[in-house]
């Protein structure tokens, strides 16, 4: 399996070497082989150029689902009886995906007590909504869900599933995607349709962030994906339109395996950095716990969360839910302030994709200035207490 | 109790460095390495065998050379290792994996607790872990950070959300994914490494789980790969000069004129 190359046609460029995403190809003597980490994307032939290299199709099982399937759903998470911004912003994009398809936006909310949660998801872009209110739902057990949600998958048959890349849409999505026997692509940034072959073209980071890839569900169905929080944008309100709602019923041996014993909102994991707007994190350069203080000022004048680099959680100068990067989360906010932050791998593919960096350390040299828009190079116990005063002083507070 | 442990071989990014041209890793001369999730998941695999005795059996997919992941978990004091690889397996997405190493847990017989990363590092889907617990048609809860009680027959363990944690209580047999609080992993041990020297891997390739060439790989996936291309970074760069009072005041008006900060409300 894998790319083929033409030998009398290359030309030992090594072209197709740099491309390849996957490092598949190796030079033997004057020609590449390939090995076995090859996906055939494509990106070494797009390059060749002596178009010495064919992408052979894959013969996959016949499925006629694509045929059969119609409508973008949405999965509408609900934790404490409210939805995550998320739910607004897939319905935001799932309403614009299914306009260009010309079929119907569904939602599916699943829990006890929603109340009020339909009329809210009408407003907010769906047409139809379908509801499961059932005690045996009050918590979230990813089997019992992913059960109801897989059974009217099977009954309805959507083309589209979207679902947020939070705690819950990463856990239970996976479950549902293997029950449904259908492809998925997890944390989305990026969601289009191609119109020929009306497909939902998937787009995600990939390595860390360092690239991107694009993905596409040919034959299965629904084409599934989490896509990340904050990334599409929510669509108008639609106040007081009344669309379809379909209730749905638990049958009878419906049980959850798991138990949910308790639900703690505790102040130290209540670190929402994957939802937040702006994120100020600390690295080694904060010296210590005490100097965590001024991150969380700053973070808190602009209504952010304290992040924190791997250094500073290992030290045990913060808890690791702030951790950002490669082995906590992975944040993309519109404001990313980095104080103190070297700029390791592992902490730059964790937060690069961020709309605007601004990098305080007193190493010129340090990496996180390739990645910053604002660098400053100086003291942040000096930088950060001025951009507070001056904040404050541009805010009238002052 | 019988542990399964899924881990998988990841290129090491701890060495390598951002091209800032075109914010690409150098991957020249990179090492590999067990995912750094999934050293969480042997180290708590040793600490349930230690509450409650058993044994802890790993699996890994991948190429030939994959088998030094499954050394270097028997030198953290795993008891046996499974290595699957079969030129078939290669470019398998998220559903073509679980379908192999879901067949491989169900090879091992009276598996009571299977243990995943919370994701690898090098493609961060999450999904093989819940995945494999569909295939094998077992309750799952992800991104474990602790554990309350370790019984026989069930665990109590403490589920990471967004906003908190749940306590959830969960029957065996059951998957779990982990995260990083669950522990840090202990260093390998003297004897462990001995033992993962002498160590022969066990080999299964696609035929030996009984899987067709078509189930699994590049044929056997759902998802196909259509482009790649480097993420766009885009605004210009610059460093703020002055002294640093000056400097931090420019930066807030940036970011005003910018409208990355609002100033009202």
């Amino acid at each position: 399996m894998g790319v083929i190359i033409d030998k009398e046609l290359c030309i030992g460029c090594e072209q197709c070497l740099d491309a390849c995403p996957f490092d598949a190809l190796e030079m033997k003597g004057e020609i590449p082989v390939v090995g076995d980490t090859c996906t055939l994307c494509g990106s070494c032939a797009d390059v060749c150029p002596e178009r010495a290299i064919t992408v052979p199709e894959v013969e996959r099982a016949e499925d006629d689902r694509a045929a059969q399937a119609k409508g973008v759903w949405v999965y509408a998470e609900v934790r404490g009886g409210q939805m995550p911004e998320v739910v607004a912003e897939l319905l935001g994009q799932g309403r614009r995906l299914a306009e260009q398809l010309g079929v119907e936006l569904g939602a599916v909310v699943l829990g006890h007590g929603l109340d009020g949660l339909a009329g809210e998801l009408f407003a907010l872009g769906a047409d139809v909504v379908y509801a499961a209110d059932d005690p045996r739902l009050a918590d979230f057990n990813d089997d019992i869900y992913c059960k109801v949600l897989t059974r009217l998958i099977a009954e309805y048959k959507p083309e589209v599933l979207l679902a947020g890349a939070t705690s819950v849409g990463r856990s239970m999505i996976p479950r549902v995607a293997t029950a449904a026997a259908t492809g998925l692509t997890a944390d989305c940034t990026g969601l289009a349709i191609d119109p020929e072959k009306r497909l939902l073209l998937q787009t995600r980071p990939a390595f860390g962030g360092n690239i991107m890839a694009t993905i596409v569900c040919p034959n299965a169905r629904p084409q599934m994906a989490t896509v990340r929080p904050r990334v599409m944008k929510r669509g108008e309100r639609r106040e007081g339109f009344e669309g379809r709602l379909i209730t749905v019923s638990l049958e009878a041996g419906d049980k959850a395996a798991t138990q949910v014993l308790e639900v703690v909102q505790s102040l130290e994991e209540n670190v929402n950095l994957t939802g937040a707007e702006v994120v100020v994190t600390g690295g080694r350069g904060v010296g210590g716990p005490e100097g965590f203080k001024v991150v969380a000022q700053l973070a808190e004048a602009l209504g952010g969360v304290v992040g924190a680099t791997r250094g500073a959680v290992d030290s045990e100068w913060i808890g690791h839910a702030h951790q950002v990067g490669q082995t906590g989360r992975t944040v993309a906010p519109k404001l990313y302030i980095a104080l103190g932050v070297s700029g390791a791998v592992q902490h730059l593919v964790g937060m690069q994709g961020s709309d605007t960096i601004v990098a305080v350390n007193n190493d010129p040299n340090a990496p996180i200035f390739d990645v910053a828009h604002y660098g400053i190079v100086g003291d942040l116990f000096k930088v950060a207490p001025a951009m507070l005063s001056h904040l404050k002083q541009l805010r009238g507070q002052g | 109790m019988k542990i399964a442990v899924c881990i998988k071989q990841v290129p090491d990014t701890a060495n390598v460095k951002l091209d800032p041209e075109t914010h690409t890793l150098k991957r020249e001369g990179v090492e590999s390495i067990v995912n750094p999730f999934d050293l969480f998941a042997l180290e708590a695999a040793l600490r349930i065998k230690e509450a409650a005795g058993g044994e802890i059996v790993a699996v890994t997919m991948g190429p030939p050379q994959a088998e030094t992941v499954i050394k270097d978990a028997i030198g953290f004091g795993v008891d046996e290792g499974l290595l699957l690889s079969d030129r078939a397996f290669a470019g398998a997405d998220t559903w073509a994996t679980t379908a192999a190493l879901a067949k491989a847990i169900e090879g091992l017989g009276d598996v009571d607790l299977v243990i995943c990363g919370k994701q690898a590092v090098d493609g961060d889907t999450a999904q093989v872990g819940p995945g494999i617990a569909q295939r094998l048609g077992l309750p799952h809860v992800a991104f474990v950070k602790g554990f309350r009680e370790i019984e026989d027959k069930r665990l109590v363990v403490e589920r990471q959300m967004d906003d908190g944690y749940d306590v959830v209580e969960l029957p065996l047999p059951a998957l779990i994914t982990v995260v990083r609080e669950v522990g840090e992993p202990r260093p390998p041990s003297l004897k462990g490494k001995m033992r993962a020297k002498k160590y022969t891997v066990p080999m299964q390739g696609a035929a030996d789980l009984g899987l067709e060439a078509d189930q699994v790989g590049l044929a056997g996936s759902f998802t196909q790969v259509v482009k790649v291309f480097a993420p766009s970074h885009s605004g210009e760069r610059r460093r703020l000069e002055g002294s640093e009072d000056e400097m931090g005041a420019q930066v807030i008006d940036a970011l005003v004129d910018n409208q990355v900060i609002m100033l009202g409300s």
